[in-house]
């Protein structure tokens, strides 16, 4: 299944095994299994001219173990999105894989290297770990920091509210 | 022999006075400008609202050489042990000043991340609210801090905490 | 171990190799690092031979906190990200989510929204010149950025009601109408700040001082910038003229005349002429909407986004029940997820959002301008001192807010 007159999409589908085309709202998604990962930024970066990672992130479906994905993709815990932009052709393509808890996901920082803090920041939050990456440690919490806050099981999102007696006079 | 052989009479209530006047009118404020708040407080010591009238323009980068902290802005988990070695640096006498909610409360990120008011971590002489607040607030927070200052004791007596303690009420102006 | 008095005193054949590098840690708690960046040098004498910046210390849990703001409440959150330019947070926020509700704005929403925006983006420009001469000794430069931008301040308040962080634009358009007398107020604008900024080109751009300091300082080149994910005057410093308002145009910028600034050097220098230069740009859109702007609607009128009016909570039930839903548990978007990007006064500022077809979205994720545009700073600084890496941070104009969210 493609996107109707989408000739990058076509092309990545093609070239993966097993990816997946579709729209979402106007834009081209592909899904690709976790084992094509770099190879599939890789074909888009040399042959297809897509010059710039605009952005690397994960989402944690752990809530939503039935949301609706295309035919042909295995539901994983997390997704992990790269948005690739290309400035000679004007567009943008988004890939998206899926990525259980605990399992690894090739790391970009070969071909971008702009995906270095990007990683890092998943890696922290969510806990994806990215294979291959330089430096793979904590970016955002302290170094001691114990779990991974953005995901759906880990820090509560709203802290009790503390009411705190002003002393006066001190 | 310093201050602290000062006996508290009559005759050294002018003396005491002028320690006052000449701490409250040159409190130079350490650069802790954290978030949208230091750009508020950036504007506060520009030309536009003004804080050298009050002394105050120096923001001295090196703890040592300043009197007053302003806490501006949201202080996360990674930033609050910095925040208390920059305060232990810091020499007597020193003040500080809580400025916006983040600071003084947590503000709208009650969440894992930003330490739930600036107070579980310094002592804090005065709070200011606003997100961010305006410079006429923070002046109004400096304008308080000078009037503890004033109305307080030099030395602080053993048993009464860290801090200065207020014998009148705050005056508000009219 | 004591030393003793002989072992205090180094011989001339005693002192340790030379070759040894030195680590330095410069901030977080720095006059000239823009908040809370602290990066760690590793000196050769002078030089810097490899710099890392370490993040995290403004690291506000934002986007866990917005899972648990509905999607009014959104924009409050979202911009206190970069805030020096908060308007476009709270843009890119909206967007997506009239993304995901396949919303049609009215023009006059549009319209304000571009008017405010490339007035946020002449404030940000302006304290980018405050501080960028601050770091490198214009202190001067620190007590006029501010002067300015005062103006550009008072007429947020004016609008918004707030100087900074407003919640202005949010899903639907803006929160209200400008008010009567805007234009007069525009108009000033328009023309006090073009005198500044060419009183700060007299002061700066010929200066000697500031040229020795600023050019062949930090170079960079497009593959690299490309390859890190720069975006903004710092990809457009190096040769290439990409600007998402001319590229891939949102609101109304492909019925607005402006040009692309961009220069071929990539150093300090020309990063700083850039955004000088984008004030005057900003302030050619913000003269056309002035004259062009449309009449009608700032919000979308449909009663589902966006509140009713107050008054009309007494008269008719069905107000009242929009206005309770809206503001408790906030209106539902259909599931989907979608990327939307602006162009902030640092670069490409995106948001990733996921919905789950309730009120809250299930993932807020910005791309931060500041945040990959911090990556370059390890390759500019190599070769240079630590006065150069000064001015270096500067030039990338990262705000930690975006940096850390």
């Amino acid at each position: 299944m493609g996107v109707p007159g989408d000739d990058v999409a076509e092309a990545v589908v093609d070239h993966v095994k097993g990816a997946v085309a579709a729209q979402s709202h106007g834009q081209t998604v592909v899904h690709v299994p976790r084992d094509a990962w770099r190879e599939a930024v890789r074909f888009l970066k040399e042959d297809q001219q897509f010059t710039q990672c605009s952005d690397i992130t994960a989402v944690d479906q752990l809530l939503r173990p039935d949301r609706p994905v295309p035919a042909g993709v295995d539901r994983e815990r997390f997704e992990v999105v790269a948005n690739l932009l290309s400035h000679p052709r004007n567009r943008r393509i988004r890939l998206i894989t899926q990525v259980p808890d605990g399992g690894e996901v090739e790391s970009l920082f070969e071909l971008f290297s702009g995906t270095e803090l990007p990683e890092r920041e998943v890696y922290d939050l969510l806990g994806v770990r990215f294979a291959g990456h330089p430096d793979l440690v904590r970016l955002l919490m302290p170094d001691d920091w114990e779990g991974h806050p953005l995901r759906k099981d880990d820090a509560p999102a709203r802290v009790p509210v503390q009411f705190k007696e002003a002393q006066r006079p001190r | 022999m310093g201050l602290e052989g000062i006996n508290q009479s009559f005759l050294t209530t002018r003396l005491e006075d002028l320690v006052k006047w000449a701490r409250r009118n040159s409190v130079w404020p350490a650069t802790f400008g954290l978030a949208c708040c230091a750009i508020e407080m950036m504007a506060t010591g520009a030309a536009h609202y003004d804080l050298s009238r009050f002394g105050m323009e120096v923001f001295r980068a090196s703890p040592r050489q300043a009197d007053l902290m302003i806490v501006a802005g949201r202080v996360s988990q990674k930033m609050a042990p910095v925040l208390r070695q920059i305060y232990d640096q810091m020499v007597e006498p020193k003040w500080v000043i809580s400025m916006g909610v983040c600071a003084s409360s947590g503000g709208m990120f009650n969440n894992y991340a930003i330490v739930q008011g600036v107070d579980q971590v310094v002592p804090v002489d005065v709070y200011v609210p606003g997100c961010p607040p305006g410079p006429e607030t923070l002046m109004h927070g400096i304008l308080t801090l000078h009037e503890k200052i004033r109305s307080g004791h030099i030395l602080r007596r053993p048993g009464e905490g860290a801090g200065i303690r207020i014998e009148e009420p705050v005056s508000r102006p009219a | 171990m004591t030393l003793t008095p002989r072992d205090l005193v180094l011989g001339p054949d005693e002192w340790p190799e030379s070759d040894e590098t030195m680590v330095v840690n410069l901030g977080p708690q720095h006059p000239s690092t823009h908040g809370v960046l602290r990066v760690v040098l590793e000196l050769e004498g002078e030089t810097v031979l490899r710099a890392k910046p370490v993040i995290g210390y403004l690291h506000t849990g934002m986007e866990k906190t917005g899972e648990q703001l509905t999607y009014v409440q959104g924009p409050t959150n979202t911009t206190r990200m970069d805030y020096a330019a908060p308007l476009f947070n709270e843009l890119v926020f909206s967007m997506a989510v009239e993304r995901l509700l396949d919303l049609e704005l009215p023009p006059r929403a549009t319209w304000i929204r571009m008017m405010m925006c490339e007035l946020n983006r002449v404030a940000s420009h302006l304290l980018f010149l405050a501080t960028n001469g601050m770091d490198l000794g214009a202190i001067s430069m620190m007590l006029y950025g501010w002067r300015e931008r005062e103006l550009v301040l008072a007429f947020f308040e004016k609008v918004t009601g707030l100087r900074m962080n407003h919640n202005y634009i949010r899903p639907g358009g803006v929160a209200a109408d400008l008010p009567p007398g805007w234009e007069q107020d525009v108009e000033e604008i328009c023309e006090v700040v073009p005198r500044g900024v060419a009183e700060y080109d007299e002061l700066l751009t010929e200066n000697p001082i500031w040229l020795e300091r600023t050019v062949g300082i930090g170079v960079i080149t497009t593959e690299q910038a490309l390859s890190l994910g720069a975006s903004g005057p710092i990809l457009r410093s190096t040769g290439m003229p990409w600007d998402l308002r001319k590229a891939q145009p949102y609101l109304a910028y492909d019925q607005v005349d402006f040009d692309v600034i961009y220069t071929e050097n990539g150093d300090t220098f020309d990063r700083y002429r850039i955004r000088l230069h984008e004030i005057a740009e900003s302030l050619k859109i913000v003269r056309q909407c002035l004259e062009k702007m449309p009449d009608g609607d700032s919000r979308i009128q449909d009663r589902k986004v966006t509140p009713p009016p107050r008054a009309r909570i007494d008269e008719s039930m069905e107000a009242l029940i929009h206005h309770f839903k809206i503001f408790t548990e906030g209106f539902k978007v259909p599931p989907g997820e979608t990327y939307v990007a602006v162009e902030n006064p640092r670069g490409e500022l995106g948001c990733y959002l996921v919905s789950d077809g309730s009120g809250r979205p299930y993932r807020m994720h910005i791309r931060g301008a500041s945040f990959y545009n911090l990556q370059t700073l390890s390759t500019m600084v190599q070769g240079g001192l630590v006065a150069d890496g000064i001015a270096i941070i500067s030039s990338i104009d990262p705000i930690m807010g975006d940096v850390d969210r």
